[in-house]
């Protein structure tokens, strides 16, 4: 047998260390030529060296490529550029927003925010009394009471779009896009001058989550419709073929095929509503003590603490209780954002 | 699966795809057992008065009665657009699936009519079960659960499901491939062991009928001869209506021939004989022209 020499694994088409240099000398002088126009023209700041840096970088990157190559490469490499100034101005506010509330928002955590709430606080207090349990708890039991009402009818308002495809199809999908764009301040006053007014006289967590629940619904109606129609037809005829009803194979195959994008609803549902604090303000109260009754007295929430605090604050105590307050929202989004892509992501693979 | 057993089928493959150039398909139609209708007990089989099918006010089909004797296989054979697989659904009401479908005349099975009124469909479909043309396991099952999915959807109880579940899987060819692998998904196969998968679905309910819908059209051609071995299998058992755009095909599998054929207007049927019949002496000039390669 004779012995074969198997040669080494190679990548011909990646970018040599050559190119590479070629490209980091070029956005070197781009630099250079950035801080000279900082300096001997109208330009400065910042912004003005940014500016002056992308209009260089991608000049002499057009021109390195038409030298090397042809014209069509060096429109093409003008195109990238253009994507990644996109990419870049997209990045800025995110980044910006987060490092923000993170470098700001540290200040404010403390073990004792976890444990207790603000009912003997006041403004004038050290950061380390009091704390906001209750608009932790409020918060999660008002998204939570929102998304047991806004799961169930959003979900089979898109199986009455994507199954059944009943006749009032068109004009519930035009509603429920219509419904997307309500203010929420009017969803609040919507259930104030229905129910809270006419009928109950109270502001409680549940009439906060009935407000979220509107604005809820035609996210999560719309987002799982679209996930829906991504399941192909063929395994609707498969299921119906097999001797199903129409509902054994939409509960059994349609739903549990499109699980991970109604995880996605799901996640869009909660982040449409877990910032929102008009309908809160209008009828759950917003107390200071914690309350784990969602259908008597007030309920605490976080936008709402952090409005409070900022709203009522002036001192330096309560701006730090509301970055303070706004770290906390964040990192609870992050862990329910991650915690539903790792439950739709588990079976999947 | 046996490295040897491996070898056989690659070789009566080639054997098989050697003989069946056009000008000897009637020698290879012959080469199968006949089989004689009404000798199976499994019900009295399938037949059809005089469908027509429409979507919207488009006619598609027009006047199509034949008879599917029980234990029979039956190929539908004709060019693209010629309403072969609106014909084929119609036989298990999947027709109806379409919105904008209508519908006339009678399909009758074990005498009955399964469009008559107060008929539950559902039972009709369990009774006459469906291949497509593209592999469809259901994704969130596993290879396992997707064997006995039909029970499951059709809320059939079943004692010693292991057992049905073993056996769907020999019928369909596929036991020996995926024994070991019964836990995983169904969309880890191939594509040719994904369609074996789906025979076995459907092999899983009980049909009497098994309608398939150019089953081998998306897969190569081992898998191909796979799924062939698999139809020769299950027709001791079942009635089988095949629709292929393979004239090989049609000749190695069936015992019955129906050529289709639609001149711009609704397609309808033009010929059906024993299937050695149809590739030696067909009676009619337009699918002599077909089965010879003449057109189409």
């Amino acid at each position: 047998m004779t012995q074969t020499t198997i040669p080494k694994p190679q990548k011909p088409w990646s970018t040599s260390l050559a190119q590479r240099l070629a490209t980091a000398g070029v956005l070197a002088i781009a630099l250079v030529l950035a801080g000279a126009a900082v300096e001997l023209t109208g330009l400065s700041g910042k912004l003005g060296f940014a500016a002056a840096y992308f209009f260089f970088a991608s000049l002499l990157i057009f021109v390195q490529q038409l030298r090397l190559r042809d014209l069509a490469a060096a429109k093409d490499s003008l195109l990238s550029s253009f994507a990644f100034l996109a990419m870049t101005l997209t990045l800025i506010p995110i980044v910006s927003i987060v490092s923000t509330v993170f470098l700001k928002g540290y200040k404010g955590i403390h073990f004792g925010m976890f444990t207790n709430d603000m009912t003997l606080a006041s403004v004038n207090d050290p950061v380390t009394s009091g704390g906001l349990i209750h608009a932790l708890i409020g918060t999660l039991i008002m998204v939570g009471g929102a998304l047991i009402v806004s799961f169930p009818i959003g979900l089979l308002t898109a199986l009455y779009l994507t199954e059944i495809r009943g006749n009032l199809a068109r004009p519930i999908k035009f509603l429920v896009q219509a419904m997307s764009g309500v203010p929420s301040i009017v969803a609040g006053l919507f259930i104030l001058s229905i129910l809270v007014i006419p009928i109950t006289q109270e502001l409680t967590g549940l009439m906060g989550s009935l407000a979220l629940s509107i604005l809820m619904i035609p996210t999560i109606a719309r987002t799982a419709e679209e996930m829906l129609l991504l399941i192909p037809n063929d395994l609707r005829e498969a299921g119906v073929a097999l001797g199903a009803t129409q509902w054994r194979t939409v509960s059994g195959v349609v739903v549990p095929a499109a699980k991970s994008g109604l995880v996605t609803a799901v996640i869009l549902g909660i982040a449409r509503i877990i910032g929102e604090t008009a309908p809160i303000l209008l009828v759950s109260g917003g107390a200071d003590a914690l309350n784990f009754n969602p259908t008597s007295g007030p309920m605490g929430s976080l936008p709402f603490y952090i409005w409070k605090a900022f709203l009522t604050g002036g001192t330096e105590e309560a701006y730090a209780r509301a970055w303070g307050g706004m770290l906390i929202l964040l990192i609870l989004i992050m862990v329910l954002f991650g915690l539903a892509r790792y439950l739709s992501g588990r079976k999947a693979s | 699966m046996a490295p040897t057993e491996n070898s056989n089928n690659e070789n009566n493959m080639e054997k098989k795809m050697q003989t069946t150039t056009p000008s000897s398909l009637a020698s290879v139609a012959g080469n199968r057992e006949q089989r004689v209708p009404g000798t199976n007990l499994l019900g009295t089989g399938l037949e059809t008065r005089g469908v027509h099918a429409w979507f919207g006010t488009k006619h598609v089909l027009s006047d199509v009665s034949l008879d599917f004797a029980a234990g029979t296989v039956t190929a539908l054979i004709g060019p693209s657009g010629c309403g072969k697989s609106t014909y084929l659904r119609t036989l298990n009401r999947m027709h109806e699936f379409i919105p904008t479908a209508a519908l006339a005349g009678e399909v009758l099975l074990d005498g009955q009519d399964i469009y008559a009124p107060g008929t539950d469909v559902t039972k009709i479909r369990l009774r006459v079960g469906m291949v497509f043309q593209k592999p469809n396991p259901f994704p969130s099952m596993t290879i396992g659960e997707n064997v006995l999915s039909g029970l499951k959807l059709a809320q059939l109880k079943k004692s010693n499901t292991d057992e049905l579940l073993e056996s769907c899987l020999v019928r369909a060819g596929l036991w020996s491939e995926v024994k070991d692998r019964l836990g995983e998904h169904g969309g880890a196969l191939s594509g040719g062991q994904q369609q074996r998968l789906c025979i076995a679905r459907a092999l899983a309910v009980e049909p009497q009928v098994l309608l398939m819908d150019e089953p081998c059209s998306a897969l190569d051609p081992g898998s191909t001869f796979r799924i062939e071995e698999t139809i020769s299998e299950l027709a001791k058992s079942m009635t089988i209506v095949i629709v292929t755009h393979n004239m090989q095909q049609a000749a190695r599998v069936s015992d019955y021939t129906a050529f289709f054929l639609s001149d711009g207007g609704p397609g309808i049927m033009v010929e059906t004989a024993p299937t050695s019949k149809i590739f030696s002496s067909p009676t009619d000039k337009r699918t002599e022209d077909y089965v010879t390669g003449r057109f189409g």
